[in-house]
C-alpha cells in the first residue's frame, strides 16, 4: 500500500520498520478470515487489515491516539494468526508492537484502565507478588465477584482452586544429566507459570535430564518481558529482557549453552524476538546470540534421539497455542512427539483460532476472551479426548477452566511416557484408564 | 480516478441520517467516527480511496431492509460490501455514501444433501461454504483464489470464477436462488432450490450486477459430490508464448481438465517460498489438474502430457501426494498477495479466446518494455481469463498514472482480439471508463434502463460500472431527490 510518512519520521527506526511493513501489505483481506476477533465481532476494524489501517493512519499523522483506535488495537490478541495467513509476509507483530508502545507513550487512558494495567504489570511478572496476590484474591473472591467491572470479575475467576507451593526446582541450580551428558541447556522457568503450576518445569527437568541433558536454571533470570511488552510498556519489558540477556550471556560465555529451553510458548515468541528488540543498541550482538539459542521444548526434543514408546490407548486432543503455531511457526513437532511417544493425537476444528487467553487478554477483554474460550472448548470436546495437551500455561488455564477432561502441558505427557509420574491433573481427576 | 462531486445535501444532512440509522439498528452496528470509517475507504484495489459517510453492519435481512428503506427515503447512496476483496474497486465508497457491510450475516441456514444445495447468508466466506459440507463429502465448486476471505455476497455481485471453473462453471452456474433487498427496502426471493425458476430469468440479471440492483442477503447454492480423486501436474516451459500455445492445443484437442492455471517467472519465484511448492525453475508454468478415478486421471494425464511434450517442456511433474498437491494450490492461490512482496501492483482481468494467448502474452511483454513497468502473469489460462499484474511503486509520483495507462492498453487489446474487459473481477470503478470501448451507447443505455427499474433514484453503488458521462442525467435527478429529502 501507499504510505504517507514524512521524511523525518523515517529516520526513527520504529517508524522506518513500520513503513516497510505497511508497504508490503496489499490490502487483500486474506488475513481477516483467520482472525479470531473478526470471527467474533464481524467488523473489519477488529480484523488485521482494519487494525493495520488504523495503525497506519495514527502513525503517519503522528497524532495523539484516539479512543476508537486504541479500542481496536486493545482488542487484538497478538495471536499472530494473521502472519501465518498473509501471503505478502507482512510482519504484523512488529507493527502492532510499535503501535502499542506509541499508544502507551502518547495516550492517556481512563483512570481505571491505567490502574488495572499498572497492577498487572507490577504483579504478574513477579512470581512472589503474583502468589501473594492470588492468595489475597482468593480470600476476597466473594467481594470481587460483585464488582461492576467485568475485568475485575475475570481476575477473581482466574485464580485457580489450589495454588501450588513454591518448587525448589525453580531455584538457581544445575541438574546433572542422567548418564552421559549430550547437551547443556538453560531452562527458562517463566514468571506467572511457576506461580500457577510447578509441574511443568518439574516434568521438563526430569525429561531433559533423562534424555542426557544438563539443565541449568540460571541465577537471576526473570520474566521474559512479554507481559509488559504487549501492554506497550517497552521500558519495563526491555529491562526484563536485558537482565535475561546478561544472565544467559554469562552462561553462554562460560560453560556454553546448546539451547535456551522454553516451555511457555508465549515467552518463546518474545525471546526469539530479542534480536529485533535490541537491533539498534549496543546489546544487539548479545540479543542475537540469545535469540538464536531460544527453542521451544518440542523443537529441542526433535534434535535429540528420543526412544520409541509403546502405544497407549490414550486420546490426546492437541491444542496449538498461538504463540507456538503462529508466533514461532512450530506446528508439527508437538504432535509428532506425542505420536512417537505412543499417544493417539487428534486436533479440533479451526485449530488456527486462539482460545482467548493471550497473556493478560482474558483479564482485560473478558467478553471476547470468553466467546473464544467457549468456541475452543466446544471444538476440543467434540474430538472426545481423554486429555487435552497444550504448550502454554495461559491456554492450559483458559481451557482448563471449562473443559471436562484434564488439561496438561505436552511435556508432562512426554515425561510420563518415558518413565515420569502420571501428570498431576490426570491423577487428580481419578481417571480409570491409568489406575 | 474521476469521481462525481459528493452530494452536499447528504453531507449537510449527516447527523439526521445517522440518527435515523441508529433508530433502526443496534448501537454497535453503526460506525461514523472518522478514524473508523477511514478503514473502510477502499477494498483490495487500494489505489482508489474515499472514506464513506458511515458504515453499517446489520445482523439480519430485516435490518438490511430497514437500512435501505431509510437511505431510500433520505436519498443517501449505499455501497454494499462483502469482504472487501474486490480488485476492481467494486466496494469503493463515495464521500456521501453509507457502506452496508454484510460480514455479520454469515450463518448456514439449510443444507440438503439429497437435493444437493445449501442455503447461506451471503456474508459467509466462500471457503467456509465448502467447509460446512466437507464432512459429508460435498463442496461448493467456484473457487476464487481469494476464497479464504471473499464472501458469497461479492461472488454473486461479481459473478466470480476461479481455477476450477473451467469444468464447473462460475458463480452463475452454481447459484440457484437469492433473497435480495431492493433499494426501497422490499425483500424479494428470486429462484430457489430447484433448477429453473418460473418467469423471467431474474437470477441471471442479479448475478454479476455488481451491487447495482439490490443487496443480496441469502443465497441458495448448488453443492457437488467431491470427486473420487484429483491430481495436479506441473509443466514448465521456457517462454510465456510456448506455454500459451500449449494451453490452446489442449483446449483444441477437446480435453477438459478441471483447471489450467498459468504462472510466469516473477510469480513462480514470489510464491514458491511462501508455499513450499517446489515449482520448477522455468519461464512459464502450467498447473493442470484432472479429476476422477485413478484410471480416468491416468487417461487424461496421458493425453495432456502427450500434447505438452510437443512443446518441449523443461519439466513435467505430477504431484506425488495430497500434501504436495495442497502446496501447489496454496502457492497459486497466494500469488497476488505474494507479488506484493515485490512491489505494489494493479491486477487486470481481461478475457480472450484461448487461441490468442500466445499473441497477447507476447504483446504484454512488449508493452511492459514500452511503459517501463514490470508485469507478472498468473491466471486461469483454460478460460482465457488473463490477470496481468502490473508492478509499480505507489510511493513514486506518476507511477500509478503510467500503470493505469498501461492497464487500459492491455484491456483494449483483449477487446480487440475478440475478448472482453472482465472475466471475473467485474467492472467496478477500474474498468468503468473502458465500457465505452466494448459497448456502444445503445447497449449501455439498455443496461442502464434495467438499473432504472431496480434503483430509480440511482442510489446503489454509485459511479461504478457505467462511464460517468452516460450517467450524468440520472445522477442529476438523484441530487434533486436528495435536496428534497434534506428539506
Ligand atoms: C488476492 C486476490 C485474489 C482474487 N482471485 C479471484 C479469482 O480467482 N476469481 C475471482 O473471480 N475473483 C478474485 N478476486 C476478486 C474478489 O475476491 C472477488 O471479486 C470477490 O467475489 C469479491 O467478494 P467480496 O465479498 O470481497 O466483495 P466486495 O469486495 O466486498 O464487493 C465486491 C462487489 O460486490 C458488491 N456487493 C458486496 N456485497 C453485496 C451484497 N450483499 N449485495 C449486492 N452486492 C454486493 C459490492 O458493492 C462490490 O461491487 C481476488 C481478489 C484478491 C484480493
Ligand atoms: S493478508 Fe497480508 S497483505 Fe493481505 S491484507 Fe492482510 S496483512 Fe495485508
Ligand atoms: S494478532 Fe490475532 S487478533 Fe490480532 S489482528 Fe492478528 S489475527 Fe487478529
Amino acid at each position: 500500500m501507499q504510505t504517507f510518512f514524512k521524511e523525518e519520521q523515517l529516520h526513527v527506526p520504529d517508524f522506518k520498520r513500520s513503513n516497510e511493513i505497511l508497504r508490503a501489505c496489499v490490502h487483500c483481506g486474506f488475513c481477516t478470515a483467520t482472525c479470531p476477533t473478526y470471527q467474533v465481532l464481524g467488523d473489519e476494524l477488529d480484523s488485521p487489515r482494519g487494525r493495520i489501517y488504523l495503525i497506519k493512519d495514527m502513525l503517519e499523522q503522528g497524532r495523539t491516539p484516539d479512543a476508537a483506535t486504541v479500542k481496536h488495537i486493545d482488542r487484538c490478541l497478538s495471536c499472530l494468526a494473521c502472519m501465518t495467513t498473509c501471503p505478502s509476509g507482512v510482519h504484523y507483530m512488529h507493527l502492532v508492537d510499535h503501535a502499542r508502545a506509541y499508544i502507551e507513550e502518547n495516550y492517556k487512558r481512563p483512570l481505571s484502565d491505567r490502574f488495572l494495567r499498572f497492577v498487572l504489570a507490577a504483579i504478574l511478572p513477579y512470581p512472589m507478588r503474583f502468589r501473594l496476590a492470588m492468595f489475597a484474591a482468593k480470600l476476597s473472591r466473594p467481594i470481587l465477584r460483585r464488582f461492576p467491572d467485568a475485568r475485575i470479575r475475570a481476575m477473581a475467576d482466574m485464580v485457580p482452586k489450589t495454588i501450588p507451593p513454591v518448587s525448589r526446582n525453580d531455584d538457581a541450580q544445575s541438574f546433572a544429566s542422567k548418564g552421559v551428558r549430550k547437551k547443556r541447556v538453560a531452562l527458562m522457568t517463566g514468571c506467572a507459570q511457576k506461580a500457577l503450576n510447578t509441574d511443568i518445569n518439574d516434568a521438563t527437568i526430569r525429561l531433559l535430564t533423562r534424555l542426557g541433558c544438563e539443565v541449568v536454571v540460571a541465577e537471576g533470570q526473570g520474566c521474559c518481558g512479554a507481559l509488559t511488552h504487549h501492554m506497550g510498556k517497552t521500558d519495563q519489558s526491555h529491562k526484563f529482557a536485558q537482565t535475561n540477556l546478561s544472565v544467559w550471556g554469562k552462561e553462554i560465555h562460560s560453560k556454553g549453552l546448546d539451547a535456551i529451553i522454553i516451555n511457555t510458548s508465549g515467552c518463546g515468541t518474545t525471546i526469539k524476538d530479542y534480536g529485533h528488540m535490541f537491533r539498534d543498541t549496543n546489546l544487539a550482538e548479545d540479543a542475537k546470540t540469545v535469540s538464536a539459542r531460544a527453542m521451544d521444548i518440542t523443537e529441542f526434543l526433535m534434535t535429540l534421539d528420543v526412544p520409541e514408546s509403546q502405544t497407549k490407548s490414550i486420546k490426546v486432543a492437541y491444542h496449538a497455542a498461538c504463540s507456538l503455531q503462529h508466533g514461532q511457526q512450530v506446528k508439527t513437532h508437538p504432535k509428532t512427539l506425542l505420536k512417537a511417544f505412543g499417544f493417539d493425537v487428534v486436533e479440533p476444528q479451526d485449530a488456527h483460532l486462539c482460545c482467548g487467553s493471550a497473556g493478560t487478554y482474558n483479564l482485560l477483554q473478558p467478553e471476547i476472551s470468553t466467546a473464544l474460550k467457549e468456541r475452543k472448548v466446544k471444538t476440543l470436546m467434540a474430538t472426545k479426548p481423554d486429555v487435552i495437551a497444550a504448550g502454554n500455561i495461559g491456554c492450559m488455564m483458559q481451557i482448563g477452566s471449562a473443559a471436562e477432561v484434564p488439561v496438561v502441558h505436552t511435556v508432562e505427557l512426554l515425561d510420563w511416557a518415558t518413565g515420569g509420574p502420571v501428570p498431576a491433573a490426570v491423577s487428580h481427576c481419578g481417571w480409570s484408564k491409568i489406575q | 480516478m474521476q469521481m462525481p462531486s459528493p452530494d452536499t445535501a447528504v453531507l449537510i444532512n449527516k447527523e439526521h441520517i445517522l440518527a435515523r440509522l441508529r433508530a433502526v439498528l443496534p448501537a454497535d452496528c453503526v460506525i461514523d467516527d472518522e478514524r473508523e470509517t477511514k478503514a473502510y475507504e477502499c477494498d483490495a484495489l487500494s489505489a482508489y480511496r474515499c472514506p464513506p459517510l458511515a458504515v453499517v453492519l446489520p445482523r439480519t435481512t430485516e435490518e438490511v431492509a430497514a437500512v435501505l428503506k431509510t437511505c431510500y427515503d433520505l436519498s443517501v447512496p449505499v455501497v454494499p460490501r462483502g469482504s472487501g476483496t474486490s480488485l476492481a474497486g467494486g466496494a469503493l465508497p463515495t464521500e456521501d455514501s453509507v457502506i452496508l457491510g454484510v460480514s455479520r450475516l454469515n450463518a448456514v441456514l439449510e443444507t440438503d444433501y439429497d437435493n444437493r444445495f445449501i442455503r447461506v447468508q451471503t456474508g459467509r466466506t466462500n471457503l467456509s461454504v465448502s467447509g460446512a459440507v466437507e464432512e459429508n463429502g460435498f463442496f461448493y465448486a467456484p473457487d476464487p483464489s481469494s476464497q479464504l476471505a471473499c464472501a458469497i455476497a461479492g461472488n454473486i455481485a461479481m459473478n466470480s470464477g476461479g481455477a476450477h471453473c473451467l469444468k464447473y462453471g462460475v458463480t452463475s452456474n452454481n447459484l440457484m436462488g437469492v433473497r435480495m433487498v431492493s433499494m426501497e427496502g422490499e425483500i424479494l426471493d428470486i429462484g430457489g432450490a430447484h433448477l429453473d425458476a418460473e418467469g423471467l430469468d431474474l437470477l441471471g440479471v442479479i448475478c454479476g450486477s455488481e451491487g447495482q440492483f439490490g443487496v443480496v442477503t441469502e443465497a441458495t447454492l448448488r453443492i457437488l459430490h467431491k470427486p473420487e480423486g484429483a491430481r495436479p501436474v506441473l509443466i514448465g516451459f521456457d517462454s510465456n508464448e510456448v506455454a500459451g500455445a500449449c494451453v490452446s492445443d489442449i483446449i483444441k484437442a477437446g480435453v477438459l481438465p478441471v483447471a489450467i492455471e498459468f504462472m510466469d517467472r516473477p510469480c513462480i519465484r514470489a510464491t514458491d517460498d511462501f508455499s513450499g511448492a517446489g515449482y520448477p525453475d522455468c519461464e512459464a508454468l502450467l498447473i493442470i489438474e484432472v479429476e476422477g478415478s485413478d484410471d480416468e486421471i491416468k487417461e487424461q494425464l496421458d493425453k495432456i502430457t502427450k500434447i505438452a511434450r510437443t512443446h518441449n517442456p523443461v519439466e513435467l511433474r505430477e504431484a506425488g501426494s495430497a500434501e504436495e498437491a495442497a502446496r501447489i494450490w496454496l502457492g497459486r492461490k497466494s500469488a497476488f498477495g505474494a507479488m506484493g512482496q515485490l512491489n505494489d501492483y494493479m491486477c487486470l482481468d481481461g478475457t480472450i479466446p484461448v487461441t490468442e494467448l500466445p499473441y497477447v502474452l507476447r504483446r504484454i511483454g512488449e508493452m511492459s518494455r514500452e511503459f517501463g513497468l514490470d508485469v507478472g502473469n498468473v491466471f486461469h489460462a483454460g478460460d482465457g481469463n488473463m490477470h496481468p499484474l502490473i508492478l509499480y511503486n505507489a510511493n513514486k509520483p506518476g507511477d500509478l498514472e503510467t500503470c493505469e495507462a498501461f492497464g487500459a492498453e492491455i484491456l483494449k487489446l483483449c477487446v480487440e482480439v475478440g475478448g472482453c474487459l472482465t472475466g471475473e473481477h467485474g467492472v467496478g470503478i477500474e474498468k468503468r471508463d473502458l465500457m465505452d470501448f466494448q459497448f456502444n451507447a445503445e447497449d449501455l443505455e439498455a443496461q442502464m434502463r434495467i438499473k432504472d427499474v431496480f434503483d430509480p433514484k440511482w442510489l446503489l453503488n454509485p459511479a461504478k460500472v457505467f462511464p460517468l458521462k452516460h450517467t450524468e442525467d440520472r445522477r442529476k435527478n438523484r441530487v434533486q431527490f436528495a435536496a428534497h429529502a434534506a428539506e
